[in-house]
């Protein structure tokens, strides 16, 4: 860990906000991909079995 | 004829950049890049940010402060470029009509909206050491709290209309118009000489850019940060091209069973 000084609690705070968000984004954008992916399949599993 | 033949030829090569807005071949495409494109952000976010953090001195004016600059100027650099990029895609949809363009505009608005608060963030948290105030209405300051309110607007404008096209064409409309706080965000600083915010911190000029010492790593972290812009962009554009097919499949199977 290097040594911050004074400004250690305005680096960690600024750090930490950003990577917390960034996951949190990364998250989302996962979770909402597998959702809408395996909501497709499900549909294009019922289409095709309707259809044979 | 030489010259129509040039032109029948350049037409053709305009006409091949617009195949990558069909759906189908960006859903091939960008599951083609996908995984490049997360090992190339992971790889240079990681270099800019290791190295950022725990190998540059403290600077003269700014102290370990200066730190805070490999989280706050990559995330402001890329609040303004989604929303540029959102601009130019909307153009796209309103001159051309695709809805791929549309779509990554829409996808690309949370990720611009996580940037901006990123930005505002870091930023106030950096003011109050340096400003002795964690806000003020400086007009970079301003100009990028505007931006975040239309990212919202934006976003809210999306999910308030039922019609697709119609939100595409509303949501262009106020792209075109966010744009000029976008603008006003990057080069505020430029024509307005009141606010605290300091000028560019990054320049060609060789004499006011920041030292080397700093600048290197910082390239990397921007350049992460715009890497995992584009990711971001790409999954989301397909999760919004999936969830559209899903939204027809399922009218049809209405229609069929009515």
């Amino acid at each position: 860990m290097p040594e911050l000084g004074k400004y250690a609690g305005a680096v960690l705070w600024s750090w930490v906000a950003t990577l917390v968000l960034v996951a949190l984004l990364i998250a989302m954008t996962w979770m909402q991909s597998r959702k809408a992916k395996a909501e497709l399949e499900a549909i294009e599993a019922r289409r095709k079995s309707k259809e044979s | 004829m030489p010259e129509m033949h040039r032109t029948k030829q350049a037409r053709d090569r305009y006409n091949f950049l617009w195949e990558w807005a069909n759906p189908v071949k960006f859903m091939w495409f960008s599951g083609l890049a996908l995984p490049w494109l997360v090992a190339a952000t992971v790889l240079t976010s990681a270099i800019g940010l290791i190295w950022g953090f725990f190998f540059t001195p403290e600077a003269v004016n700014f102290g370990s402060s200066v730190k805070i600059i490999y989280v706050h100027v990559p995330s402001a650099m890329m609040a303004i470029s989604a929303w540029f990029m959102m601009l130019v895609a909307s153009l796209i949809w309103l001159i051309r009509r695709h809805h791929v363009s549309a779509l990554a505009a829409k996808a690309a608005a949370p990720v611009g909206t996580v940037m901006t608060v990123i930005a505002l963030i870091t930023g106030a948290i950096w003011g109050e050491p340096m400003w002795g105030t964690y806000w003020a209405w400086d007009p970079r300051l301003t100009s990028f709290l505007i931006l975040f309110l239309f990212y919202l607007g934006y976003m809210a404008l999306w999910g308030a209309i039922e019609d697709p096209d119609t939100a595409a064409d509303l949501t262009s409309v106020l792209a075109v118009v966010g744009s000029v706080f976008a603008f006003l965000s990057r080069y505020a600083v430029n024509f307005w000489n009141q606010g605290l915010h300091q000028g560019a911190t990054l320049s060609l000029d060789k004499e006011e850019n920041i030292a080397n010492v700093y600048w290197i790593p910082l390239l990397f972290a921007m350049a992460g940060f715009g890497l995992l812009f584009v990711t971001l962009v790409f999954i989301r554009t397909r999760t919004e091209i999936r969830k559209r097919r899903t939204h027809a499949l399922e009218l049809r199977e209405r229609m069929a069973d009515a």
